[in-house]
């Protein structure tokens, strides 16, 4: 295959409007919203080859390919998805969506409340894993998919695929779970709670209404990606990479940025605090937090799994410390004690939990095997 | 590309494993390589199951072939599987390289009804005839030398039927293969791979 790393090449984001209101988790409603999503490959005749792409934390439905031929960086899972690719598009109509509340383009805090002609801000409703499923569903019948050939996402992503094939059984027919998790731990919320503490004491926080003052808690959110980034890689990993290496080669006494780590670190929360919004940080950090499919079933995650129908693939990666191997092991347990039909495969990486979005051997290997054999069911 | 494992290339052993399982049952097959037994038994006889495997390689295989797989390592148990949730657990040709012997054959009648091991039977005349001139033995079921062999629990046919009774389990059936063909005569000599059913007295 000559085109085994080739891209999707030039992709252009489409826009859906919904007017049906969405019941919501919290008890309130979405009266209209909109939700951006991009595809890629074509959708057969039998509408049997759809898969869906949900996306983790900060990520968006740019998964693969560029919107111009200038663009540095190629949509988030590029190395995924595309023709010849794991997740190939030879084969598969992929799609990938922007969730609610994120802001990127679907509706989310950011966006302008009709009501009001201002940005919703404090306004906007938190959202769960489950109201995104829900949303996701409508934009499925709108593309006029009733059943996915595989629903597929890491960490975050990973809750949604878990939650799709609860809701909709008959929906899914492969779920890939990566790097994900059954529901947090106290540490984790932990993490995600600090990370929002930093947001939510931000003097330019303004109570979630910042836009209305033309700023935003960058300084919050800086740190709250700065935080997060740390608990993404592995110790060893981030020694690998930057060790105790000195930007200037020798101590400053000071409290500029000395060691690398600290640059890389400062870097990426400049950079993020640039582009994302600070509600939206917080509405996905809760939306984490919240993920427990397990509690209507008396916390029994074997019963929450009772009805799915799908095949899955679990995978983690062995220095992931924040979705560790430990957490994936619960939702094949589960799934093997439901007698599910699962796989699993626990990756060596250093690269901690942000393996899901590199490119390990191992890892690869994995989910080109898995998809081809999911394609090849396609034609029978 | 053809993704169904040809049933004619099933190992010998793999063969008369397969045989000793009644259609529709339930089978984890520890240390199951490239998932040929299960892919297999799934043809064949409609069998639901899983495999555990260490290594990549096989489990990218049996994922490849459809064939369920848990990388997971025997050594450290089966804990990620039900008590009595399968009909059967094979273990083949992984017996003989694993550290905690009692633990394993224990977990096993654990979490199946029925046992099913293959070793190499150190008792094959060919190992003992090596042993008596005074080499330890390198034979076709025991291709290592003494310095680079992953096995450290080799036995005989009837040391792992002494086994069972100490553990209070009991052979159900056996068989002894030699270059992929049963032995019928003094099996404890002439074969070269055995093959143990077992089960609780």
């Amino acid at each position: 295959m000559s085109n085994h790393y080739s891209s999707v090449g030039l992709v252009t984001a489409q826009r859906a409007e919904f007017n049906v209101p969405l019941p919501l988790a919290n008890g309130s409603t979405l009266d209209q919203y909109e939700m951006v999503y991009e595809t890629y490959g074509e959708l057969n005749a039998a509408r049997s080859n759809a898969v869906l792409i949900c996306h983790a934390l900060s990520g968006n439905h740019h998964v693969a390919g560029r919107y111009n031929l200038d663009d540095k960086n190629p949509g988030w899972w590029d190395t995924m998805v595309g023709p010849g690719k794991p997740i190939d598009t030879n084969h598969f109509f992929v799609i990938g969506v922007n969730n609610l509340g994120g802001c990127h383009g679907s509706t989310g805090p950011s966006s302008l409340d009709p009501a009001t002609g201002q940005p919703y801000g404090s306004a906007f409703p938190v959202l769960t894993v489950e109201d995104w499923v829900h949303s996701q569903a409508r934009l499925a019948d709108r593309l006029g998919v009733d059943r996915f050939a595989a629903v597929i996402g890491g960490s975050l992503g990973g809750m949604q695929v878990l939650q799709w094939s609860i809701t909709f059984p008959d929906r899914v027919a492969n779920a890939l779970v990566i790097a994900s998790a059954p529901k947090l731990s106290a540490q984790n919320i932990a993490f995600n709670d600090v990370a929002r503490q930093a947001i939510l004491t931000d003097p330019d926080f303004h109570g979630g209404d910042f836009y209305r003052h033309q700023t935003a808690p960058r300084r919050g959110l800086r740190l709250a990606r700065m935080l997060g980034h740390i608990t993404y890689l592995s110790d060893d990993g981030m020694g690998e990479k930057f060790g105790r290496m000195l930007r200037s080669g020798s101590y400053q006494y000071g409290y500029d940025v000395e060691f690398e780590i600290e640059s890389y670190l400062r870097y990426q929360g400049d950079r993020f605090s640039g582009v994302f919004d600070a509600n939206t940080y917080l509405l996905m950090t809760k939306a984490l937090d919240y993920f427990d499919p397990a509690r209507h079933t008396g916390h029994n995650l074997t019963q929450a799994l009772a009805a799915v129908k799908a095949r899955f693939l679990v995978v983690s990666f062995t220095t992931d410390w924040r979705f560790s191997p430990e957490r994936s092991r619960e939702i094949v347990k589960a799934l093997l004690d439901a007698r599910k039909d699962v796989s699993y495969v626990e990756v060596e990486s250093v690269h901690g939990h942000d393996a899901f979005l590199m490119t390990d051997p191992a890892y690869v290997r994995v989910m080109r095997a898995y998809l081809r054999r999911v394609a090849e069911g396609l034609q029978i | 590309m053809n993704m169904r494992l040809p049933e004619q290339n099933l190992r010998p052993d793999l063969e008369r494993v397969a045989n000793w399982i009644a259609p529709a049952s339930r089978v984890l097959d520890l240390g199951c390589g490239d998932g040929a037994l299960l892919s297999y038994l799934r043809a064949e006889k409609q069998v639901e199951g899983y495999g555990v495997e260490i290594d990549i390689d096989g489990v990218a295989s049996c994922i490849e072939h459809g064939v369920n797989v848990v990388q997971s390592d025997l050594e450290s148990g089966l804990s990620g599987f039900e008590s009595n949730s399968f009909d059967y657990v094979v273990l083949s040709l992984t017996l003989q390289s694993m550290r905690r012997i009692e633990f394993i054959v224990q977990e096993m009648l654990r979490v199946g009804r029925i046992g099913i091991v293959t070793f190499p039977n150190f008792g094959y005349w060919q190992n003992r005839w090596q042993i008596l001139r005074g080499r330890m033995p390198v034979s076709e079921t025991i291709p290592y030398e003494w310095y680079n062999t992953p096995n450290i629990h080799l036995c005989t046919l009837h040391d792992f039927d002494r086994f069972l009774t100490a553990h209070k389990m009991r052979t159900t059936a056996q068989m002894v293969l030699h270059q992929g063909r049963r032995v019928n005569v003094l099996p404890n000599l002439m074969g070269s791979l055995a093959l143990v059913r077992f089960e609780f007295e």
